[in-house]
This record gives structure tokens, sequence and C-alpha cells, in this order.
């Protein structure tokens, strides 16, 4: 993680407004290779729209965003999937109907380019379900192939999204509060395996669960009503004035 | 999953046996009312790759219907007349051969699905029902006021069109087309449904962000699942016409859209073989119960209320349980 590295993900004076509400405000941040950039703020601080943007869902009123040094911005969130960027909701959001190993197989088939195959059962072509399997055993769901996703816990649920995001072998992830919901035990096997996944891609951590965020951030940025307040390492925000009084509150 | 299989087994039997024994028993009516399941079967199996697997609540498809059946009623008025649809640039010529009219059907048809489609699969829900339903309405009062090809009153075929090697006046072997084209499109649609693009349609169905941020394009799978789905109804309006050997604007009307929806609904919307419980089941009410009573879709009305309130799966998924995801 040098600093001259170019950065993978780099956003630029970007601004977003609901309205009077200003959800992004002139927000610039980047993502260097190998890093963990968390992005931390309170409800409603414009986080998750800050990803919709970034993944290509909603269109910034201005400002740019440049994907491994081309400009983006322009490009909707099926060109920036198929250049590389991974994201997993909020939300899950996963064909309910379909057992877990279809869910894995369908970024497969997005990974491969291939979904316009007519007569082959996807369930029959090796190199989708090997690559699909793959990415649900390092999440730890391998066992689960053929559940409806429908009967999943909500914490299997936030385990699958992260395996179909996996299935892409992106180059950059995002990744809007993985934890949630996970209980001590699931958020503590999610931290060591972030802590691997930078390595294979630098990951944009949208995170409540300040233990995970402190355990794993190589930097963090601090957002609070659309506006980063902050951007530093664990200890630097840790330390910032600002930041205490304006969101880990003084005690902290 | 095994006791599905067995229910399409035997419904497929059973759509087989029904006009063979009547054949042997010589009543041509019963096969002739066995070649309408089959044909408005195929009509529905196209219908149910749009709505079934890609979730487009289609109430246009009479116009593929219809395209299918005017492609029957012009090409073949030309060649009862010996006048040539086109002379220059190039002579076009009418046709009594149904591989050729089929052909054309499915162009047309399919061809109508995909500009159909551009202009309409941007929007979803109650918008996407009212642009299809608009231009079917569009298509029903350009057919109406088209005096070449019979306007209101539609078209008259003298002699069933030709099929080489078959003689397509006798009722069973005219079944026996229709029968294995339904046959083939059901086999189609079956391995449409668990390939790559059947999967990723019918997940854009279920949650369309999670396609799109795979990097697959949910508007285009619709747009190829429309053109798809349009080309088979197309194919079965040709069959239609043959059958009746008549075409009129009341095959591109709102009713026949709503009567493919009714027994695909009926049948088991997205359950491969609910078209052909569907059709079976809705020609069986029309036929004894229309000969009870002239109010009998008021008794259709009843059933589809009752699938749509109790068994959301129709007569398939009553008979064979939830559907099991394919492994
Ligand atoms: N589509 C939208 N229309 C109007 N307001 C929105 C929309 N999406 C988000 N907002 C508002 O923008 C603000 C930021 O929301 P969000 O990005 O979801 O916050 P966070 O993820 O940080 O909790 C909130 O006040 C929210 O109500
Ligand atoms: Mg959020």
């Amino acid at each position: 993680m040098t600093e001259a590295a170019a950065p993978v993900l780099e956003i630029r004076n970007l601004c977003k407004s609901f309205g009077a509400l200003r959800a992004t405000d002139d927000l610039s941040l980047e993502l260097r290779p190998g890093e963990i950039h968390a992005l931390i703020g309170p409800n409603g601080a414009g986080k998750s729209t800050l990803i919709a943007q970034i993944a290509g869902a909603l269109k910034p009123d201005s400002g740019t965003i440049r994907f491994l040094g081309r400009d983006v911005t322009g490009l909707g969130v099926v060109a920036r999937a198929r250049l590389g960027l991974g994201r997993t909701f909020q939300i899950s959001a996963l064909a309910m109907e379909h057992t877990v190993l279809q869910n894995a197989v369908l970024g497969a088939i997005g990974a491969g380019g291939g979904a316009y195959r007519f007569f082959v059962p996807a369930l029959g072509m090796p190199a989708l379900v090997a690559r699909a399997r793959e990415a649900l055993e390092r999440v730890g769901l391998e066992d689960l192939a053929a559940m409806r996703t429908a009967e999943l816990s909500h914490g299997q649920r936030r385990q699958l999204e992260m395996a179909v995001a996996l299935t892409l072998k992106p180059r950059a992830f995002l990744l809007d509060e993985p934890m949630a919901g996970l209980g001590a035990d699931g958020s503590r096997k999610l931290t060591e395996f972030l802590d691997g996944l930078r390595r294979e891609a630098p990951i944009l951590l949208v995170e409540h669960d300040m233990d995970a965020v402190f355990a794993l951030a190589d930097r963090i940025s601090v957002l609070v009503y659309g506006r980063i307040i902050a951007t530093g390492s664990v200890d630097e925000i840790r330390a910032h004035p600002e930041v205490r009084r304006a969101y880990l509150g003084d005690g902290a | 999953m095994r006791r599905e299989r067995l229910i399409n087994a035997a419904l497929l039997l059973a759509l087989l046996a029904v006009p063979l024994w009547a054949w042997a028993a010589d009543e041509p009516f019963t096969i002739t009312l066995a070649t309408r399941v089959a044909i408005l079967a195929l009509a529905g199996v196209g219908l149910n790759i749009a709505l079934g697997l890609g979730g487009l609540v289609s109430l246009g498809h009479a116009i593929f219907f219809g395209i299918g059946g005017y492609a029957m009623g012009i090409l073949a008025s030309h060649a009862q007349d010996h006048a040539p649809l086109l002379e220059s640039p190039l002579l076009i010529e009418g046709t009594k051969s149904m591989p050729v009219i089929w052909l054309v059907a499915v162009i047309a048809s399919a061809l109508a699905a995909l500009v159909i489609g551009v202009l309409s699969l941007r929007t979803s829900g109650v918008y996407f029902i009212m642009i299809t339903l608009a231009f079917g309405q569009m298509f029903f009062f350009f057919a109406v006021s088209w005096p070449a090809y019979g306007g209101e009153d539609g078209l008259s075929i003298y002699v069933r069109n030709e099929f080489p090697g078959l003689n397509t006046l006798d009722p069973i072997q005219f079944f026996a087309l229709c029968f294995a084209l339904l046959a083939g499109a059901l086999l189609l649609n079956a391995r449409l449904a668990r390939a790559p693009f059947g999967l990723a349609l019918s997940a854009a169905r279920q949650n369309e962000a999670r396609v799109q941020s795979v990097g697959i394009d949910s508007f285009r799978l619709r747009l190829v699942a429309f053109t798809i789905s349009g080309a088979i109804t197309g194919l079965a309006g040709a069959l239609f016409a043959d059958l009746n050997r008549f075409v009129s604007p009341a095959m591109f009307s709102w009713q026949t859209s709503g009567e493919i929806m009714i027994f695909v609904i009926l049948g088991g919307v997205g359950r491969l073989f609910g078209p052909v419980a569907g059709a079976a089941l809705f020609i069986l009410l029309e036929h004894f119960l229309g000969g009870l009573s002239e109010y009998w879709h008021v008794f259709l009305g009843l059933l589809l209320l009752g699938v749509v309130l109790f068994a959301r799966g129709g007569l398939i998924g009553t008979l064979a349980g939830r559907e099991v995801a394919h492994d």
C-alpha cells in the first residue's frame, strides 16, 4: 500500500441532492490497491447513497467517478459490474426462489458473460458450477448449496451476498454494512475473512460495527450530512476531535 | 419435482390418447377439440416464457397470435386467388405450404415482439400491462380497417394448407402436426428454463438489482425472452387460423390476450405444463359449460378467482405441490 500507487477508485467532488437534502456534498475519496477503506457515519449520513452512485445505480448531480483509471461516471450498473466492481447490498438482493447454488451460479454467468446460452443446463456447466461452489465454500455455505434462498437465515443471506460478489472476481469491492445482523460470532468470522480479501481487491467498507472497522481499516473516512469530515488512519480518526464530537460521542 | 413430471407425462399422454381414441371411434369433432387444446397450449407456452419465467405481464399477446393468423390468411388467400402479393421490385407469391407459412408467422411475430419490446420493456407493472394492451388495440383496429384482407369480416381459406407427405385435411394428421409443434415448444421451454439464459431471466424477475449488479443487462434478457415468447404465440396463431380456415380481427382482440393469460394462470404460471393443463381445462369448460349456458364465462371467472385466491400454482401447482428448484 504505497502512497504512489494509482487509486483503483477515485471519486472527485461528487454531489447528489434529493430535493433540498444534500445526500452527497462535494465528496472526494479514493480507494487504493490493497486497502480496506472504511466509511463510517451516522444513519442517514449518505453512505448507501454514495455506494449506489459508485455502483452506477444512482446518477450523481455533478462530480466524477474514475475506476481503474477510467472515467465511469456515465456508465450504468451493468457496465461497471463488467469492469470489475463487485457490490453487496445493505438489504440482501437475492433471487429468493432460487437455490443458494443457483444464486452463486448467476454470478458466475455474469462473470463469464454467458447469459445468452439457451440449451445447456446452467447447473450442468462445470466451469460455472465450480466457480460458484468455490465462492460458497469461501463463505462457508457449501453445505447449504441446495437450499432455497428464502429459507436462509438473515446472516446466511449476507454470506450468500458476499459469495455472489466473489464469483465475479472483482477488481474492487463495495460492501454496504456486511456485518449488520450477523451476531458476534458471524462478525468475527467475516472480519477475519475480509482481512484476507483485501489482498485480492481493495474494499470500500460501509460498516457500523466499530470493532470490525478498527480491526480492519487501513484508512477511515467519516461521513456526516453527506460530507467527509475526516479521513485518516484508525489512530488519527480515534483522536480526531471533530469526529469524537460528531460521531463517536465524547467518551469514545 | 418427480410428482410434477408424472403429472406432465400423464397430461401429454392424455392429449395424445384422447384424439387417437376419437380417431378409432370415428369422432372427428373430439379430434378437433384436442387440436384446439394443442394450439392454445402452444400459444400459452409462448406467453408463459414471458410471464412465468420473465414476470412480464403482457396483455398484448393477441398481437402475435393475430400476426400468425394473418400470415397464414394473407399467404394462403393470395395462393388460392393466384394473385401475387408483390410484383415489383421482386415477385412474392402466396403459398399453401405450412412450413413456409410457419416460418413467415414466426419471423413476423418475432419482429413485432422485438419492436414492441424495445418500446415497452423499460416500463414495468401496470404501465407495461397498459402499453401492451394499447399495442394490441392498435393492431386490432388496423386489421378491422384493412379492406384488402377482409376488414371486419376477416378472411376465409377454402382448403387447409399443405404439409409435405401428410394429408392435412385428415383431422388426426393435422392434430399430429400441432401436437408435434407443441411438444417441440415444451422441450424448448424446458431447456430454456434451465439454461443460463433462463436462470438469469427468472432471477431478474425475482430481483432485478441482483442481476444487473453481476453485469447482466436485464432489459436485454427480457427483450430476448419477449421475442421468443412472441414467436411461439405467433406460430400458434398460424395453426389456429389453419384449423378454422378463417382469420379475423378477433384474433387481435384484447379478449384473446385475456383468454391466453387466463388459461395460463388456471394451469399454473411458470409451470412447464401450466399452459397445457390450462388450455385443456379451458376447452373442456367451454365445451361442456358452454353447452349448458351462454354465461359459462361467469363460471370461468369464478374458477379464475378461486385459483388466484387459493391456488397460486394453478392446476399444476395444486396437483404437484410447490415448485422445487431444479438441480
Ligand atoms: N431515493 C431517495 N429519495 C429521497 N431521499 C433519499 C433517497 N435515498 C436516500 N435518501 C435520503 O438521503 C439520506 C442519506 O441516506 P442513506 O444514503 O441511505 O444513508 P446511510 O446509508 O448513511 O444511512 C437520508 O436522509 C435518506 O432519507
Ligand atoms: Mg445505508
